[in-house]
């Protein structure tokens, strides 16, 4: 163990039942995971599979019945919820389906609101806004509500502000669920991007054309997984690409 | 490939080199290189058939070369062509009669195949989003090709996921 970086998120045993009305849902029963740093993780499988409680599990957005949680090596078990918040400003940046974005707040103050929260001087944190918000192509929306952004816009400012305090870990619920086409291309073109420059992301999605980005794909059914593949970047056997893409006769 | 060749020619002669270079630049790097000498081949089939007809043009420095035209049945074939829509794609393939038939046959395990099927897809998949990513942005039929490809396997992946729902719940 010793000779491997320590595990940016490891989970053991996690679990957790839902009780609302009517029977009890097994969200997530009994998941071990191991992400190692500079890994692109994604997890994929149907809705009402549990992947988005077992994403919410791991940003401590939600406890496990049992279970254990590990960030950089260290128990989670003891957070408060106050801790938990300073670890999603500082350790762990989100970004969601719907974007949540602050609506009565500027774009600029979408972003640096962690920053700051985190205790960056205001100056710092404008310039890290800057630099996002031109990396991500917002150059020139600071001053825009989100209501006036399109959806894939709005994405990339969430994605601007799960990042500006340069988290360890990524963690995007169906960053794409509420995009077209178009827009999801873009969100998978950035993550790709990021995750180039060595961002560790774990991403749930029902896409497989999203998840296509990542280098390892889990699939979860039923609160369990099901596969944990490594996509190798190999040609694929038999006939792959050719075969999908061939005209015929 | 017989029809798109025909097609190419109803813009106006050419001859078989031209038209590989014109499938090239119009489909990109998605579609895999056609190979001269079938091109050459299909043309001869085509002239056969009177669909086409070529004629010897003399080069100077080297031999001659043949270019084609479209005949008037060629363009009533290419008419026909359009006129036509085409099959549905094919659901009942082969991955399909390995995972009804491993059950009886006590060799294979449905979820191991399913698995085992779903990362083939998924390496494909990663090869697409390379390709349309390599691919020039602005030629969208090029483009249009990998994600229709791209949305045939979307497909067959969410299909995968029904098999493994239903599957596993037998289990």
């Amino acid at each position: 163990m010793s000779d491997r970086p320590t595990p940016v998120l490891r989970a053991e045993g996690l679990v957790k039942t839902h009780h609302g009305e009517g029977a009890p849902a097994h969200a997530v029963r009994g998941v071990d995971l191991c992400v190692r740093p500079g890994e692109f993780v994604a997890i994929t499988g149907p809705s009402g599979a549990g992947k988005s409680t077992l994403l919410h599990l791991l940003g401590g957005l939600q406890r496990p019945d049992s279970g254990s949680l590990w960030l950089d090596g260290e128990r989670t078990d003891a957070y408060s919820e106050a801790r938990w918040a300073v670890e999603r400003r500082k350790r762990i940046g989100i970004v969601f389906q719907f974007f949540n974005l602050v609506s009565n707040l500027s774009v600029a103050d979408n972003v640096e609101l962690p920053a700051l929260l985190a205790g960056v001087s205001p100056r710092q944190a404008r310039a890290e806004r800057e630099g996002l918000l031109a990396e991500l192509g917002l150059a020139g929306k600071e001053r825009s509500m989100p209501g006036e952004l399109s959806g894939g816009e709005q994405q990339r400012v969430a994605l601007a502000r799960a990042l500006v305090n340069r988290p360890p870990l990524l963690l995007a619920d169906e960053p794409a669920g509420s995009l077209d086409s178009r827009g999801t291309r873009e969100v998978m073109r950035l993550l790709s991007r990021f995750h180039q420059r060595g961002q560790t992301i774990v991403l749930v999605t029902h896409d497989a054309r999203l998840a296509s980005a990542a280098d390892r794909v889990i699939s979860f059914f039923d609160g369990r997984i099901a596969d944990d593949a490594a996509l190798d970047g190999r040609p694929s056997r038999g006939t792959g690409i050719s075969g999908v893409l061939e005209l015929k006769d | 490939m017989r029809l798109p060749l025909l097609a190419l020619l109803a813009r106006g002669p050419a001859h078989g080199y031209e038209l590989k270079q014109d499938l090239e630049q119009m489909l990109g790097s998605a579609y895999p290189q056609p190979n001269v000498g079938q091109i050459y081949v299909t043309l001869g089939r085509l002239e056969k058939q009177g669909l086409i007809e070529g004629e010897d043009v003399e080069q100077s420095s080297r031999p001659n070369k043949k270019v084609y035209h479209l005949t008037d049945t060629g363009r009533e074939a290419l008419r026909a062509w359009f006129e036509e829509p085409e099959d549905e794609p094919r659901v009942r393939d082969e991955f399909f009669m390995k995972l009804a038939l491993a059950p009886q046959t006590g060799l294979a395990d449905q979820i191991a195949l399913i698995n085992k099927q779903r990362r083939q897809y998924l390496n494909t998949m990663r090869d697409l989003s390379k390709l349309a990513a390599a691919e020039d942005r602005n030629n969208r039929i090029a483009q249009l090709l990998i994600e229709g490809a791209m949305l045939h396997l979307q497909a067959d992946l969410d299909w995968l996921e029904r098999c493994q729902e239903e599957l596993e719940e037998l289990e």
